[in-house]
């Protein structure tokens, strides 16, 4: 089975927001960069099924050089090869171009990625490759079984769950349980870098959307405590201050 | 011209969210001058549920009453969806960013050539550039993002917008779609979801519990103050992994991000990661035995004491005002 995972090169959920270039870019000093965590879900997985069913696992970034360590990562994980689009991915459309354009050109059976970036947290790019390969595409997927052709998953939903089957190829955006985040080992870090980085050129320039600045949310004033032992006075605040109740 | 608006139903009735969705897109068709508000649902439903919809602000409900669309199959409510647009000449869709909404949006994104934000939070500013604001990183952050496209997809936040429920019943009409059998090629073989329960990611008020309350022999406390306030429960990431409570109840940044008017967070420390999950509440409220439990830095009101001597008589305090 070939199986293409796409990850995204994103700050540590610890990192502090902020923006430089009056509210123009994301300031970068001092974050580290990761692989995003749903992707690292899907990774997982999809490290799981190519020892399971042999082939061939390569993993894909929309980015420029500098996203390049994250891939490497994926590679010590396990992946055989990596895949870098060189552009800056302008939008979710504009990078679902690229996956589809490199996807169809690998000719995948199975497609997987995070749920949602953490930065962006658009959550569609899984969606729009699958209409633009006309390929099915399930998000957020926390289950994923594959047994010749045919696929089992289930789907979160509002309160639960949803068993699903399909048939390959497909697309899935995952989260967990799926599979549990591996760290990679002595030898996956030295293997990686003997494995191939390809480095492509973008093939479309089209967007549909433009970010024009970023905010900050308002500073939250300071926390008002209540005597644990007067907890009906908590009740009026948030009845009448608050009008929470 | 309309403004579509793609809603849901479940239990026989439609989900709040999409009511808020049909009145932001009421909002802004007074603002744009998109004429009607028209939503459209799909599968099994009453005709004088969909009419419910009219009190949100919708003009008109077109209902795809096909039974294989009472499941949530992705591909074939996308065309549904598409067909629906093209037929009402509609411009922009409207919908409540949710499980199904989101994977449908995508899809549709294609299908109409259709810019798609997700994450709104307000209304657009649409006199000059189309500007729309949005939660990112989790929201840690807002972007204004411009939309270059003549067809356009907003997929909104709970919370976006009030709620209208002044408005008179829709009319109903059955809307015939042609959707491809290729588009119900995958099967929707079970479905699991607690029923009777307030859902947490479209609660109003949420309750949760963290490693704090020392074991899930201990959540009756949280079920009890939730069941008083008509809140849903909610977990600490540590918690639902080690089993205490199901999945779908994780708080946080890599579980459920939830928006409602009050949240109370109980044992739980406030790691950034959870924060993340709970930043679009309207109040916050957390007790923790721990003065410098970091989400005390988070939150509007704090009770510094034990769980399991505040929880009891706070739910009994607040039984005696409701």
């Amino acid at each position: 089975m070939k199986i293409l995972v796409c990850i995204t090169h994103v700050p540590d959920t610890t990192s502090k927001i902020q923006f430089t270039d009056n509210n123009t870019k994301f300031d970068t000093t001092g974050v580290q960069f990761i692989i995003g965590p749903y992707d690292d879900y899907a990774l997982a997985r999809a490290v799981e099924l190519r020892d399971q069913t042999g082939g061939k696992l390569t993993v894909l970034n929309v980015g420029g050089a500098e996203t390049e360590p994250t891939l490497r990562k994926a590679l010590a994980i396990g992946a055989d090869e990596a895949i870098r689009v060189n552009t800056d991915p302008k939008d979710s459309f504009y990078v679902a171009q690229q996956i589809a354009h490199y996807a169809k050109e690998g000719g995948y059976d199975l497609i997987l990625m995070g749920r949602e970036s953490i930065d962006f947290n658009g959550g569609m790019v899984h969606g729009m490759v699958g209409e633009l390969l006309g390929m099915p595409s399930f998000s957020p997927v926390m289950k994923l079984d594959v047994e010749g052709t045919s696929v089992k998953m289930s789907r979160e939903i509002e309160g639960g769950k949803e068993n699903l089957e399909a048939n390959l190829p497909l697309i899935a955006g995952c989260q967990e349980p799926i599979a549990e985040w591996k760290i990679p080992n002595m030898r996956g870090i030295m293997s990686a870098r003997s494995k191939p980085m390809n480095v492509v050129e973008p093939v479309s320039d089209s967007t549909q959307a433009e970010t024009k600045s970023f905010a900050l949310p308002p500073a939250k004033g300071s926390v008002k405590l209540v005597d644990k032992d007067n907890v009906g006075e908590l009740v009026q605040l948030l009845k009448n201050e608050a009008k929470v109740l | 011209m309309s403004i579509l608006v793609y809603i849901e139903h479940s239990e026989g009735q439609v989900k709040k969210t999409s009511l808020e969705a049909v009145s932001f897109a009421k909002a802004l068709a007074a603002q744009t001058g998109e004429g009607d508000v028209v939503a459209v649902a799909l599968g099994a439903i009453d005709s004088d549920a969909l009419a419910h919809a009219g009190t949100a602000g919708a003009d008109k409900v077109l209902h795809v009453s096909d039974d294989r669309l009472s499941a949530g199959v992705i591909q074939a409510h996308a065309s549904a969806v598409a067909e629906a647009f093209q037929n009402i000449s509609a411009k922009t869709l409207v919908l409540a960013k949710s499980s199904l909404g989101d994977a449908v949006a995508a899809r549709l994104a294609i299908k109409l050539n259709a810019g798609l934000v997700s994450n709104v939070v307000e209304l657009p500013q649409t006199s000059g550039e189309y500007l729309v604001k949005r939660s990112i990183y989790t929201g840690k952050a807002f972007a204004e993002t411009a939309l270059t496209t003549e067809n356009k997809i907003l997929a909104i936040k709970k919370n976006a917008i009030d709620l209208k429920t002044d408005g008179g019943p829709a009319s109903v009409e059955e809307f015939a779609v042609t959707i491809d059998e290729s588009d119900f090629a995958s099967k929707i073989t079970a479905t699991e979801r607690a029923t009777g329960e307030v859902l947490l990611p479209e609660a109003d008020i949420v309750v949760s519990g963290g490693r704090g309350m020392k074991g899930p022999e201990n959540w009756g406390m949280i079920e009890d103050m939730a069941k008083t306030l008509g809140a849903a429960t909610g977990c600490s990431k540590p918690v639902s992994d080690i089993g205490w409570r199901p999945h779908h109840e994780h708080v946080g940044q890599t579980g459920v991000k939830v928006a409602p008017t009050l949240y109370i967070a109980i044992g739980i420390s406030g790691a950034i990661q959870h924060l993340a999950g709970v930043n679009s509440s309207k109040c916050i409220v957390v007790i923790n035995k721990d003065p410098e439990a970091p989400f005390f830095k988070a939150a509007d009101y704090g009770i510094v004491g034990d769980a399991f001597d505040v929880v009891p008589k706070l739910t009994e305090a607040l039984k005696a005002e409701l």
